[in-house]
């Protein structure tokens, strides 16, 4: 056999090799694909599964109307707690949406240089500062401050988880923001420059509602963050299941009441912590399909 | 003139409407800045007020001796060594399936097949996922169903699913930023797609991957209501990972809310775990001004 054909045999041979490692290579990486799309549907089925007997032997109807939350009496209203999570977000986001796209405005169009650097570095560690520490400031500063103008005299209340919620979404709305500003495109801020406008109608008539599905996006996004937060909430709510009257009422959260009860609870009352465990999960996997429906492409959840 | 109501607004002579317009962009100054006045404030009174209160507490002692009196004495010692085995746990197993997912995303699913957007809406929907379902989810799952008790290992395989999301997506990106040349010129070569792969792309991306990798700890060190339903409570120390182990973030809620008294180590726990994530943050902020010099 001639030199040149046993190279060209090992070349051959070299190629299949290379293209079965390759193959191989690919698998793999399909398969850790696979496992990481596949963790969403097996917590899904799992929180669903568990969530079953809960369904079948209660019933919604029942979950939404009985007059108490009394599951060791058998008595499983959690309409005031499903209230508290909605009134705690809803208060949230109507105070973290202007804060936010305010912050994010300040960085683009007012801060100095220096001084924006710095704020969206305050801005990024704010981010970073765990729900627990967030808890732990609320129960020791906040409810106090709270109970001193509280016509109940005490501070764990609506008010209190509404403040704490709203601190813990703004730093990712105004970064969100922030990064929408930034997409609009330099001609557009031009433009509105060399028409003669103002910075304020550059910021809030031209370059904001031409940021808005970042911006709703990144609001939609906080808004599930919200619902689901669990630590800072369960730390200043108080936990008193009712539905509150008024901003300083104790109450107690879907979350919080998951955290509070699932060392005990069993049967019946473990498969109904696992319905609510469902409904915020379909909960934020709505808001975030919404999101995305909004914001064509990818959606940064942060 | 047909454009004299446009000019007219603008001239000084107008005073009724100018000084409305000039209220207004007053007032939209003031807001902006409000906003990060208000920001700032709130920050700086959250760290200095933990800090304050938790500083007297921090000592070496603190930081090896066992709890004692249900955390109001002694150290937190245990809990630090739990926590980092949470966490080794954690990133053992998130981190070669997320960079292999991210592999796939970036290098070989160039335009969308329907796979790659399945992937991306689940990671996407995953990543918004209450903390507190993953806890029940781990306790139903890794818990019971797969018989693991609560331990140490189902605290780290939940936080786990809980950091894939961030970390692929980081890891993606960087993947992405990698110039196509780079690849045009290993294809050049002859070389394998997998040898590309190991000996080009990732080297390139390797801040990006350090930065996701950095994210992910800050994520799963921040983590608390995932963790009480699954690695559970117990402050002894650890003697395997299926012994029960309590993360320093559960040891804070527990003193802040069910010790009376513990609160000055619940200050000083939540102290410690700041300084870490101010240091993580730091790290990857290095990372990326020394990688992306244009980022900031």
């Amino acid at each position: 056999m001639s030199p040149s054909s046993t190279d060209t045999i090992d070349a051959t041979r070299h190629a299949r090799r290379r293209r079965v490692i390759d193959a191989l290579l690919l698998a793999a990486l399909r398969c850790a694909a696979g496992v990481s799309a596949a963790v969403v549907l097996v917590i899904a089925w799992f929180v669903a599964a568990e969530a079953w007997p809960g369904l079948r032997d209660v019933g919604v109807t029942r979950l939404l109307t009985d007059d108490a939350w009394r599951p060791t009496a058998g008595r499983y209203g959690m309409a005031p707690m499903l209230i508290g999570t909605l009134a705690a977000t809803f208060g949230a986001v109507l105070l973290t949406a202007p804060l936010g796209v305010g912050s994010a405005v300040f960085l683009r169009f007012y801060a100095p240089r220096r001084v924006a650097s710095v704020y969206r570095r305050v801005v990024e560690l704010l981010a970073g500062v765990p729900s627990v520490v967030f808890g732990l400031w609320g129960i020791a500063v906040l409810a106090p401050l709270i109970a001193t103008v509280s016509p109940l005299g005490q501070g764990q209340s609506l008010l209190a988880g509404v403040l704490i919620l709203t601190m813990m979404t703004l730093p990712t709305v105004a970064l969100t923001t922030d990064a929408a500003i930034a997409a609009v495109p330099a001609d557009t801020r031009r433009g509105a420059a060399a028409l003669g406008l103002s910075r304020r109608a550059i910021a809030w008539r031209v370059v904001i509602p031409a940021a808005r599905a970042g911006i709703v996006t990144g609001v939609i996004l906080q808004t599930g963050r919200a619902l689901g937060e669990t630590m800072a909430v369960l730390m200043v709510c108080g936990n008193i299941v009712q539905t509150p009257h008024s901003v300083f009422d104790p109450v107690r959260t879907l979350t919080a009441n998951i955290a509070l009860e699932m060392g005990y609870a069993d049967d019946r009352h473990r498969a109904v912590l696992f319905v609510s465990g469902l409904v915020l999960m379909l909960l934020v996997a709505g808001l975030v399909l919404i999101a995305e429906a909004i914001d064509r492409r990818r959606v940064h959840v942060t | 003139m047909s454009h004299t109501p446009t000019t007219r607004t603008m001239t000084p002579g107008k005073p009724g409407a100018m000084s409305r317009a000039a209220t207004l962009d007053v007032a939209a100054a003031l807001f902006a800045w409000g906003c990060a006045a208000i920001v700032t404030a709130a920050f700086a009174w959250l760290l200095i007020d933990v800090a304050w209160r938790g500083v007297g507490g921090l000592s070496w002692s603190f930081l090896v001796d066992e709890p004692s009196d249900a955390g109001r004495a002694g150290g937190v010692g245990p809990v630090v060594l739990s926590t980092l085995l949470i966490l080794a746990v954690c990133m053992a197993v998130s981190v070669p399936l997320g960079l292999g997912a991210a592999a796939l995303l970036a290098e070989f699913t160039r335009g969308d097949t329907r796979f790659a957007r399945l992937v991306r809406r689940s990671l996407d929907v995953l990543a918004g996922v209450p903390s507190i379902v993953f806890g029940l989810f781990g306790n139903a799952f890794f818990c019971l169903a797969l018989g693991m008790g609560y331990s140490i290992l189902s605290g780290g395989l939940t936080l786990a699913c809980m950091v894939l999301p961030i970390l692929i997506r980081v890891t993606e990106q960087g993947m992405r930023d990698v110039p196509d040349a780079q690849r045009h010129a290993a294809a050049a070569l002859g070389l394998s797609r997998t040898t590309t792969l190991l000996r080009v792309t990732l080297p390139a991306a390797m801040p990006a991957l350090a930065v996701g990798l950095v994210l992910g700890v800050g994520r799963a060190l921040a983590e608390t209501a995932a963790l009480i339903f699954t690695s559970g409570y117990v402050t002894r120390t650890p003697a395997s990972l299926l012994d029960s182990g309590r993360s320093l973030s559960v040891h804070i809620y527990d003193l802040a809310m069910n010790v009376p008294g513990g609160e000055t180590h619940a200050s000083a726990a939540a102290l410690l775990l700041i300084a870490v994530l101010l240091a993580i943050n730091l790290l990857t902020n290095w990372i990326t001004r020394r990688t992306h010099p244009g980022w900031h």
